[in-house]
C-alpha cells in the first residue's frame, strides 16, 4: 500500500486541474469497477455493487492545495496567489511545479525585519527565466508543491496526504470489497480545497441515500498541541462533528458498532474548524444522512504531512466491514 | 463568420438607457422592462421567474443542440433607506460592495420616481483638520431629499450619475453590469442557428450570486458563460515600479477568468475562448487570478455540475459613482463572444476536464 500512497502523493493536481491524479486513480480502479465515468467538474465516479441496492456515496477528494500565477514581471519572476488554505510560512524556500511541468522555487522581497513572516503579495516564484519572454508559463497557470514521499516505518510523510491518503483508502477498500448488497459510488472528487465543489455536484447526480467522506483530520499528539485528542496510530477517527457539519448520529452509531464488532481500533473525532466533502453531500437536494472517516494527520496543509500506516489500513478494513453487510439507519 | 459586429448608435443609446435606469439588487424592475422590450421580438421564449430573472431562449434549428447559457446580471450596487429622520432626511444601508469613503457628497436618486437627493456631509468650513483625516462612518451619513418627498424606508437609491460618451470612453454608473446586459441583447439578435442560446438576465448578483443559481436550474445548460464587468487598476505607478496588481487593463480587450474566489473556470472553455480570440484576431487579456467573482460561481455548482467560465469587460472605478469604460473593450468582448458562439460545438466537452 505504501507504493500506492507514494504514487498518489507524488502526483501534481491542484484544485480545478485534477486530470493527472484522475488518470493515476483510473488506472488503479479500472479492473475493480462495475462502471466508471467522469462528470462535468472532473469528478471520477466509480460504481460497484448491486444495482437496486442502497445508493451509498463515498467521497475522497483528489485535489490538493496549490498556487496560481498572477503576473510575470519584466525580469521573468512570477507573482502568484494561493489555491485553498496555503499559509505563507509554509512557502519560503518551497519548490513548486506548474501544470505544464515547469519547476520553480519561492522566495520573497526583502522584509523589514528578518523575523517577519512574508505575505504572499511580497513573494515570487523564480523559474530560472531571465525575462518575461523566457518565462515558460502564463498567467492563470496553476502549480503544486514538489516534495518526495518519505517512509519512516509506521509513519509515512508526503505532501498532499490531504487527501491522497483518502483516495488510497478508497482504492484499497474497493479492491478488498468482494461482495456488497449496496450500490456503492466511490467518488474521487475535485475542488474540495476551494469549497467542496466537486462533492456538491456529484452528490446531486448520484442522489445517494447515505454517504460518508474519507479525509484527513488534525492531530493533538505533538509538543504544545492542546484540546484535540487525535493521536497517530490509535485508529481511524469517526467524525462526530467538524466546523461545517454534524454527522448524522445514526451514521456515527453504525460506524462505531461496526468497528467494535470487528475489533478495529477507532477514535471519536470532534473537530472545531474545517470541514470535508460530507458537508456538501449532506446539504444536497432534500438532504442526505452522512458521516466521515478521518485519518489523523500531522502538519496538515504543509509540504510534509504525516500519517500512521496502521490507521490507514484499519480505515480500509472498517469501510469493507461497513459496506459488506446490509444497513438500516 | 458573420460580419463583425460594431458598437454603433443603437447600442450606445441602449446602454445609456440601461445605465441610467435604477436597478439596485432586488429591485431590478426598471432594467427588466427595458430588456423585455428589447428581447421579445427576437426570442422564442421569454420568461420572468420567481426571483425576477429574465430568462430568454432562442432555439436552434436542429434538435438536441448544445445548450449554451450566457448570463449577465441586471442589478447594481446602491442604497436602501432604513429609517426616516424627518424633514426629508433618511438613514440608509449599503446594498452590495460599496466603499463608505467614496459616498460622501455624492448626488443620488431615490425610489422609482428618482427623487433627487444627496449624501450630505458637513462642509470644509465647519470641520477641523483633524476631522478631515478620518473616514465618516456609515451610521453618521444621511440621504437628504428635502422636505415634501415621498420616500419611505425600504426604498432604494442609486448614484445620480448620468451616462456620457466622451470620445473612446463611456462614463456612467452601473456599467457593472449593464454592459453585460447590452452584450447579451446583441448576441440574441445575432444568434447562430446550431445552438440553443439560453440567456439569463439575472437578479441579485451583487448580494451573493442569487438569481443565477435558480436560472441555471431552469435552463440546465451543457455549459455557461458569465459576462460581467471587472476592475482595471491600471494607472501608472509613479515610483517607477512595475504594476503587479492591476487585475486588468483598459484597452486590452475582454478579460478571461481562470480563477477567482468563486470559480475555477473550466480550462476547456478558457482555451476555447483564447483560441477564438487568436484565430479571429480579437484582442483579449487574462484577468489576474485572485478574489472577486461572477455569477459563474453559483452556475457551475448547480445540477450535476455545469462547465463555466467568465468573461468581463474591464473598466476603471466600478462600484463607485462613476465607472469609466472604453467602447473598444465592449466591442471586442461582444466580438469574442459572437465568434465563440458561432464556432462552439459539443466536441468542446468531448474530452474530460483537464
Amino acid at each position: 500500500m505504501k507504493s500506492l500512497i507514494q504514487k498518489l502523493t507524488e502526483t501534481f493536481s491542484p484544485s480545478g486541474y485534477e486530470s493527472a491524479i484522475r488518470e493515476v486513480i483510473r488506472a488503479e480502479v479500472a479492473n475493480l469497477a462495475d462502471e466508471m465515468r467522469v462528470d462535468a467538474l472532473g469528478n471520477l465516479i466509480v460504481r460497484k455493487g448491486t444495482p437496486g441496492g442502497k445508493r451509498i456515496m463515498i467521497a475522497a477528494h483528489m485535489d490538493e492545495i496549490g498556487l496560481v500565477a498572477s503576473h510575470i514581471d519584466e525580469n521573468g519572476f512570477v507573482r502568484f496567489t494561493t489555491i485553498g488554505g496555503v499559509s505563507p510560512q509554509m512557502l519560503m524556500g518551497s519548490r513548486v511545479r506548474f501544470f505544464s511541468g515547469a519547476p520553480g522555487i519561492i522566495h520573497t522581497e526583502p522584509l523589514e525585519k528578518p523575523t517577519d513572516t512574508p505575505s504572499v503579495d511580497k513573494m515570487f516564484i523564480d523559474l530560472g527565466a531571465k525575462s518575461r519572454q523566457e518565462c515558460p508559463i502564463q498567467i492563470g497557470e496553476v502549480a503544486a508543491f514538489e516534495r518526495p514521499f518519505l517512509d519512516l516505518g509506521d509513519r509515512i510523510v508526503a505532501k498532499s496526504m490531504d487527501d491522497r491518503i483518502g483516495c488510497a483508502v478508497a482504492i484499497e477498500a474497493l479492491r478488498a470489497l468482494k461482495n456488497t448488497p449496496h450500490d456503492v459510488y466511490f467518488v474521487f472528487t475535485t475542488q474540495e480545497e476551494v469549497g467542496t465543489r466537486g462533492a456538491e455536484t456529484s452528490a446531486f447526480s448520484i442522489d445517494p441515500e447515505l454517504g460518508f467522506s474519507i479525509d484527513v483530520t488534525g492531530w493533538g499528539d505533538t509538543p504544545g498541541r492542546k484540546n484535540f485528542e487525535m493521536t497517530l496510530g490509535k485508529g481511524p477517527a469517526i467524525k462526530i462533528k467538524d466546523g461545517g457539519m454534524l454527522s448524522d448520529p445514526r451514521i456515527v452509531a453504525w460506524m462505531i458498532k461496526t468497528a467494535e464488532k470487528a475489533k478495529l481500533p477507532y477514535q471519536r473525532e470532534v473537530l472545531l474548524g474545517g470541514t470535508t466533502d460530507a458537508r456538501a453531500m449532506q446539504l444536497v437536494r432534500a438532504g442526505v444522512p452522512v458521516g466521515c472517516i478521518s485519518i489523523p494527520c500531522r502538519y496538515v496543509h504543509s509540504p510534509s504531512e504525516m500519517v500512521d500506516i496502521n490507521d490507514v489500513q484499519n480505515a480500509v478494513k472498517l469501510i469493507v466491514e461497513l459496506l459488506g453487510k446490509p444497513v438500516e439507519l | 463568420m458573420a460580419e463583425k459586429i460594431k458598437i454603433g448608435k443603437t447600442q450606445l443609446n441602449l446602454l445609456e438607457k440601461l445605465c441610467n435606469a435604477s436597478g439596485v439588487s432586488g429591485d431590478e424592475g426598471e432594467v427588466r422592462q427595458i430588456i423585455l422590450e428589447e428581447v421579445r421580438p427576437y426570442a422564442d421564449q421569454v420568461q420572468v421567474d420567481a426571483l425576477g430573472n429574465v430568462l430568454v431562449t432562442k432555439k436552434a434549428s436542429t434538435k438536441d443542440a448544445l445548450r449554451v447559457m450566457v448570463d449577465a446580471h441586471m442589478d447594481e450596487v446602491g442604497f436602501m433607506l432604513v429609517a426616516d429622520d424627518g424633514e426629508g432626511i433618511y438613514r440608509f444601508e449599503l446594498v452590495g460592495g460599496l466603499d463608505v469613503r467614496q459616498l460622501v457628497g455624492k448626488a443620488v436618486l431615490v425610489g422609482k420616481d428618482k427623487a433627487p437627493g444627496v449624501i450630505g456631509a458637513r462642509p470644509i468650513h465647519l470641520t477641523t483638520a483633524e476631522e478631515r483625516k478620518r473616514k465618516i462612518p456609515l451610521d453618521q451619513l444621511r440621504i437628504d431629499i428635502g422636505p415634501g418627498g415621498k420616500a419611505k424606508p425600504g426604498d432604494r437609491a442609486v448614484f445620480a450619475t448620468r451616462f456620457k460618451r466622451v470620445g473612446p470612453s463611456v462614463f456612467a454608473k452601473a456599467i457593472d453590469n449593464r454592459v453585460g446586459c447590452a452584450i447579451l441583447i446583441d448576441l440574441l439578435k445575432n444568434s447562430p442557428a446550431h445552438i440553443d442560446l439560453c440567456l439569463s438576465f439575472s437578479v441579485q448578483e451583487e448580494i451573493g450570486l442569487r438569481g443565477a443559481k435558480v436560472a441555471a436550474n431552469y435552463f440546465k445548460p451543457d455549459l455557461a458563460f458569465a459576462i460581467d464587468s471587472t476592475p482595471a487598476h491600471d494607472l501608472p505607478h509613479y515610483a517607477g515600479e512595475e504594476n503587479i496588481f492591476y487585475n486588468t487593463k483598459i484597452g486590452l480587450g475582454p478579460a478571461l477568468y481562470t480563477y477567482d474566489a468563486g470559480t475555477l473556470s473550466d480550462p476547456r472553455l478558457v482555451r476555447f475562448l483564447a483560441a477564438t480570440g487568436e484565430s479571429g484576431k480579437i484582442p483579449f487579456q487574462y484577468r489576474q487570478p485572485g478574489g472577486g467573482g461572477t455569477d459563474a460561481g453559483s452556475i457551475h455548482r448547480q445540477q450535476g455540475g455545469i462547465p463555466s467560465a467568465s468573461i468581463s469587460v474591464p473598466g476603471r472605478y466600478p462600484h463607485t459613482s462613476t465607472m469609466l469604460m472604453r467602447v473598444e473593450d465592449w466591442q471586442n468582448t461582444l466580438r469574442l463572444l459572437q465568434a465563440a458562439l458561432e464556432r462552439i460545438s459539443p466536441a468542446l466537452l468531448a474530452e474530460d476536464r483537464p
